[in-house]
């Protein structure tokens, strides 16, 4: 067996679908960059700052959230029906795709290698305070876990509760402390 | 298709292993996957991302927890291509051992010989999965429900650890797309979508956390009125 098996089945189609005139490398350079260095959370984490600080603007995203990312053209993946669950004192939501891997890429980017693994997806709706545990996600036993399954077109987002010891600053300071994890639901902040 | 695809509720997979690189595409391979994926929906290999979906399920069980999720897409990459008759599995292969691959390497969810037997015409479904139909959705929110008890051969979105199971609808979404024809280029058949909401403990047992529900999207055909 070779190194990287992968790899090089991955580099041989390239290598013919460029002769095939199907694929430039240039394509995949540009992609790469794209989305390794461009399209991320920072979307998502926009929108929950914004939310945290504008009430009307947290009202239309937890109602239409497909309406407002549409209009706001976000880069990385068009979104069919976007929406957004709030965190509350009673529910704590968690996102996942037990099927495949269904991820909002409009908001949050391209998923983490772990949201793909067949852990996540095997044992996040059947154990659910044992996943988030294991991300240092303790939910009190009071409060109801929501796990949301992706499995057709409507992708999730959870809108995260603002920390209590956080000043509602700007909209960017405040977007610069949402993390990633934190939108899929797997932690706190 | 009862696949190792439908992996919800199973038990045995054990800790979740975080990356320590937070980039996409840490080898410029993945990218590359990434990248023939989308070509392929250009090229008119790939026709809706259900039938994508399917050629990702065909591939077989050890392949699809082995080689990760560009693996995955790489193997449906190639089983599309070899299907739409761009390109020869023997070529590929030929390539590969060029590169310095070895012949019998179990390569990236290697497809295996199983043609797709529902295959039929396949038409783009565009820019968006939402349809407009003129029937009336049959539940409403509130309503409880059962998810059929049984699934079928082919591509569907019905998870086994539902099936059979009784809920309540939380949401209506509007009319989608039906993956299960789409994928197999049987039409679109259109089909209201719903939120169902399961509680923990009915799909789990006693054990499960009282107030934890699990909610999941799922179409007008997978559900039956709960009589009571």
């Amino acid at each position: 067996m070779s190194e990287n098996p992968a790899a090089l089945r991955a580099e041989a189609l390239e290598s013919l679908l460029i002769e095939r005139g199907l694929l430039t490398t240039e394509a995949v350079d540009e992609i790469i960059v794209r989305y390794n260095e461009r399209v991320g959370p920072m979307n998502g984490a926009n929108l929950v700052a914004r939310a945290w600080t504008d009430p009307e603007f947290k009202a239309r995203l937890l109602s239409d959230a497909t309406a407002v990312v549409n209009e706001l053209g976000f880069e990385g993946g068009q979104v069919d029906k976007l929406v957004v669950v709030e965190n509350t004192a009673e529910v704590h939501n968690v996102v996942v795709c037990t099927l495949c891997s269904c991820y909002p890429w409009a908001v949050l980017g391209l998923p983490p290698k772990w949201y793909k693994d067949p852990a996540y997806r095997s044992r996040v709706v059947r154990e659910p305070r044992a996943v988030l545990a294991e991300f240092g996600t303790e939910v009190p036993a009071e409060k109801a876990v929501r796990v949301w399954d992706s499995s057709a077109e409507v992708r999730y987002m959870v809108l995260p509760e603002m920390p209590r010891d956080w000043a509602l600053e700007d909209t960017d300071t405040l977007a610069g402390g949402v993390s990633r994890d934190s939108m899929i639901g797997v932690t706190v902040l | 298709m009862d696949g190792i695809h439908d992996l919800g509720g199973k038990e045995g997979f054990g800790a979740i292993a975080r990356e320590s690189d937070p980039r996409p595409f840490p080898t410029r391979w993945e990218g590359a996957v990434f990248s023939i994926i989308r070509t392929l929906y250009g090229a008119g290999v790939t026709h809706n991302t259900d039938q994508f979906r399917h050629a990702i399920e065909r591939i077989d069980p050890i392949s699809y927890l082995q080689d990760g999720y560009y693996g995955r897409w790489l193997g449906a990459a190639e089983t599309l291509l070899v299907e739409a008759g761009v390109l020869e599995q023997a070529e590929i292969t030929a390539r590969a051992v060029s590169l310095g691959a070895a012949p019998g390497d179990r390569i990236a969810a290697r497809p295996q010989a199983q043609p797709d037997v529902f295959a039929g015409d396949y038409p783009s479904t565009g820019t968006t999965a939402a349809r407009r139909v003129d029937n009336a959705p049959i539940f409403g929110v509130g309503d409880r429900v059962h998810a059929a008890a049984t699934g079928h051969n082919g591509h569907t979105r019905l998870p086994a650890y539902v099936r059979g199971k009784a809920g309540t609808v939380f949401a209506h979404h509007g009319a989608w797309v039906y993956p299960d024809t789409n994928a197999h280029g049987r039409g679109e058949a259109p089909q209201h979508l719903y939120t169902v909401q399961f509680e923990a403990a009915v799909l789990w047992g006693e054990g499960a956390a009282s107030g934890d529900v699990v909610c999941i999207d799922l179409f007008e055909p997978y559900l039956e009125n709960t009589s009571s």
